[in-house]
């Protein structure tokens, strides 16, 4: 066994009343990858913001390398070779590779930066470890797994002897993912201790030499990889057994949302000629990285655009302007990828969030005024409806938690009923709780009668609940598959462009 | 030192938010009166005198709130949804030459028709200012900050042009003035012998549809809705350009007013000091009124009531009333730190949260 390169002892730390990491102990060795798996508000995050000075203990300490790390500085964690690559990356998209890594390397007060010496280190590093990128090239111009080489190129570059990585497979393909986890071996095979977050047990399995499951702020268990399996993991990370929604085998019937060679110029996002369509009673799933023309499709099925080219039609009936009134009036259920940003306005009370979409509309009010009362009437129906987790409707919904949110949004649109429903990215960044949630509510919809457009980059989502998953990638959709004939592994390779992977449809 | 969010604010607060920063900045500016040499609570004791202590001086100070009303309602409906309109000023003088131009002679028409046609013509003209900068900024994203800030200067320089051509008074011995408003388009007295005119009542009718609208109208839900989150407003089916072109209308329609009512209540003919930064300083009222329509009412009256204080306290002691400028400025600075203050919790040591 290696030596001890990082120790953690009963590190405690409290937001008010809440305990985000109580009394944890762990140790990572020498060559060693450890990952802390966790769901969301688990502490995961918390602990490493701790361990890279962005937070500090209120109890416990830290060593590395034998001597304690001083809290609450990061650059001293820096100065002790630990470094750390954010979920969202923090790099500028305007400055080159080089640019990015020397950044903040330097001495503020010296006119001449050693550039020569610095890309020979880089492009030495690069190659050592397989993280082939254009030193040249602006980092906005970049992918995002290329843009994750850079992070941790940066990191080398500091001397990094700990890398700790938060939620490193978030934007990534498999495939991509794949080629992340053989770095890390080349990593530790160099002797550096990693550590990784995650919530999804494949990776754990097959990338990780040890795991440390947290609960609750709580270390629940450290296991050897080897020595543990996915069921496992998974009981330890919610304490109980989960069982996977059953999704009844139903007969599709007429179509709900019809696309047929349309295309989508716009600067959100392009679509090439897609085609699609979605029948009631089923769930069609969009698979892909994020910025593939996901934008592009849930703009037109939310009423904020029409098609440049092709035909777009819901409920047989084709659309040509754009209006998400006309799209509520019809039936679309719309359910928003963000729901700070788009779903909600935050600074608005429960019962103004639940009206939004119809507010014109006769329900909520006449000749220019809001019926206040019916609104409040309906909010009240729709908190407990939706187990709607508010003081009232009156609250502020900005105070509401993300789950909350999403049931808010669930009620202001699936208690009217639609034929249709978007669902971009319904489940991302819920607790496992939440996430359940919103699937039965889903499968509910299937039963009842409603077609689902379900857009989502967590693939065993798809592969849980989608009859059909089509596969999206440069804004061209791949003919659907049904989910019995595609496994996540294929789903991979088209998602990064690689049609012919796919099993023949026919 | 660091900053925490506070996750919920009293309506008490509030409220007592601005009075508590008006006190500072009575506070603060009570160390410029001691400087020179006068005591300050008889300083401050003749500044209120001058203000509310008579039937004249209070009927005063509601002649000068009445623009600072209507322009400090401009800013308020404006800054609700997040349009930054500093063009209250240029709106105003917009509005009061369209006034002019229509209440001196062109039309011969009886009060009742004439006097609506020179307040409605004046709020247009105000409207029709500020449809520019907000169709730049839907548009192409200009900020309107720097565009309705400029036109201000824009509008005078225009207004002096044609005090100096075309709308100079034959009459008027070679000031640059305009010939004054027919009869027929002056706006009646509110009180015999005084310069308060029916404007302060129109001023505070504004307030209170406003006010209404705000609370109970499709249209004050859809501009709050664009004020706090368009994205989240544009994806519920709300018309966010169409919301900023109709908050853009009110706005400068209510500053164009504010000229008009000056000069059909008050002036007669336009001049180029018919504001002393009556635009600006409904900023300042807006500020002060937390954007409420009907705290404007009560913020003006305040504003209003410093600068004919100070004009009077400055009579009897060695303060100049430029302490008024100054008063109001630091009450400014105030609100703003008040506003931030209700906002966030200062943490000086301790351990950080989230």
């Amino acid at each position: 066994m290696h030596e001890v390169v990082l120790r953690l002892a009963g590190v405690t730390k409290r937001f008010g009343a809440l305990v985000a990491n109580d009394d944890i102990s762990l140790e990572l060795r020498r060559g060693e990858v450890m990952a802390l798996l966790g769901e969301n508000g688990a502490g995961k995050t918390t602990l490493m913001n701790i361990l890279f000075g962005h937070y500090v203990a209120d109890e416990g300490s830290i060593e590395a390398f034998g001597k304690p790390l001083p809290g609450g500085s990061p650059k001293a964690a820096l100065a002790a070779g630990i470094c750390m690559v954010h979920q969202h990356f923090t790099l500028a998209d305007n400055l080159s590779v080089l640019d990015n890594v020397i950044l903040g390397t330097e001495p503020l007060w010296r006119f001449r930066s050693d550039r020569g010496a610095a890309a020979a280190k880089l492009s030495a590093l690069a190659e050592r470890f397989g993280l082939t990128v254009d030193p040249a090239a602006p980092v906005g111009s970049l992918s995002v797994g290329e843009r994750q080489r850079v992070e941790i190129l940066k990191a080398l570059y500091r001397d990094a002897r700990i890398l700790i990585l938060d939620e490193p497979t978030a934007v990534l393909t498999p495939q991509e993912s794949e080629r992340l986890f053989s770095t890390l071996k080349l990593l530790t095979a160099e002797g550096l201790g990693v550590i990784f977050i995650s919530h999804k047990m494949n990776e754990v399995m097959a990338a990780s030499d040890t795991v440390g499951v947290l609960r609750g702020g709580k270390l629940v268990a450290i296991r050897r990889t080897a020595e543990t399996d996915r069921s496992e993991l998974a009981e330890l990370m919610i304490g109980r057994t989960l069982k996977a929604p059953a999704v009844e085998p139903m007969e599709p019937a007429e179509p709900v949302l019809t696309l047929a060679g349309v295309t989508v110029r716009a600067a959100r996002g392009m679509l090439d000629r897609a085609d699609l369509v979605v029948r009631r009673h089923q769930i069609v799933g969009i698979a892909g990285v994020s910025g593939n023309g996901q934008a592009a499709l849930a703009d037109l099925v939310s009423g904020l655009g029409v098609p440049d080219d092709g035909r777009l039609e819901v409920f047989g009936k084709p659309v040509v302007v754009a209006g998400p009134l006309e799209m509520v009036k019809r039936g679309v259920a719309r359910i928003p990828e963000d729901r700070h940003a788009t779903g909600l306005v935050g600074d608005m009370a429960v019962w103004e969030n639940l009206i939004a979409e119809r507010v014109r509309l006769p329900e909520f009010s006449r000749l220019g005024f809001l019926r206040r009362d019916a609104a409040r009437a309906r909010a009240r129906e729709v908190i407990k409806d939706y187990d709607v987790r508010c003081p009232g409707p009156d609250a502020v919904s900005r105070l509401l938690s993300g789950g909350n949110m999403q049931k808010l949004i669930l009620g202001r649109t699936l208690s009217y009923k639609p034929g249709l429903i978007l669902a971009n990215q319904p489940t991302r960044g819920l607790d496992v709780g939440a996430v359940a949630y919103v699937h039965e509510q889903l499968l509910a919809a299937r039963k009842a009668g409603a077609g689902v457009l379900l857009i989502s980059e967590d693939l065993d989502e798809l592969l849980a609940l989608a009859d059909q998953v089509a596969v999206i990638h440069r804004g061209r959709l791949s003919p659907p598959m049904p989910r019995a004939a595609v496994t996540i592994c294929q789903l991979g390779l088209a998602m990064a462009g690689h049609w012919e992977e796919l099993p023949d449809v026919a | 030192m660091w900053l925490e969010p506070r996750e919920h604010v009293s309506v008490a607060v509030r409220v007592l938010a601005p009075v508590g920063a008006v006190v500072a900045a009575l506070a603060l500016c009570a160390v410029l009166i001691a400087w020179t040499g006068t005591g300050v609570v008889q300083a401050y004791g003749l500044l209120y005198q001058g203000a509310l202590g008579s039937q004249f001086a209070l009927a005063e100070t509601l002649t000068r709130a009445t623009p600072l009303m209507l322009t400090g309602l401009a800013v308020a409906v404006a800054f609700r949804a997040k349009l930054w309109n500093i063009g209250a000023e240029g709106q105003l003088y917009a509005g009061a030459l369209v006034a002019v131009l229509l209440g001196s002679g062109p039309l011969e028409l009886p009060a009742w028709a004439l006097l609506p046609i020179v307040l409605i013509g004046g709020a247009l003209a105000g409207s029709l200012l500020l449809v520019g900068p907000t169709v730049l900024k839907t548009r192409f994203g200009v900020d309107e900050v720097v565009t309705t800030l400029l036109l201000n200067f824009i509008v005078l320089l225009f207004v002096s042009m044609m005090l100096e051509g075309p709308l100079k008074d034959p009459m008027g011995m070679g000031w640059p003035q305009s010939a004054p408003v027919l009869p027929e388009a002056e706006l009646p007295k509110l009180v015999e012998r005084s310069r308060l005119h029916w404007g302060l009542v129109l001023a505070m009718a504004a307030s209170v549809v406003l006010w209404v609208m705000n609370t109970r109208t499709v249209w004050g839900y859809e501009i709050k809705a664009v004020g706090a989150n368009p994205r989240a407003a544009g994806f519920a089916g709300i018309a966010v350009n169409g919301v900023m072109l109709r908050v853009a209308l009110l706005s400068g329609g209510l500053a164009g007013l504010a000229g008009a009512a000056e000069i059909a209540g008050l002036r007669g003919y336009l001049t180029l000091d018919l504001s002393p930064g009556f635009g600006y300083s409904g900023i300042v009222v807006a500020m002060l009124a937390q954007l409420h329509p009907l705290a404007v009412v009560a913020a003006s009256v305040f504003v209003a009531g410093i600068f004919v204080g100070a004009d009077a306290m400055s009579r009897s002691v060695p303060v100049p009333n430029y302490i008024a400028d100054v008063l109001v400025a630091v009450s400014l600075l105030c609100i703003l730190v008040a506003g931030f203050l209700v906002r966030y919790r200062v943490r000086l040591s301790g351990v950080r949260a989230g």
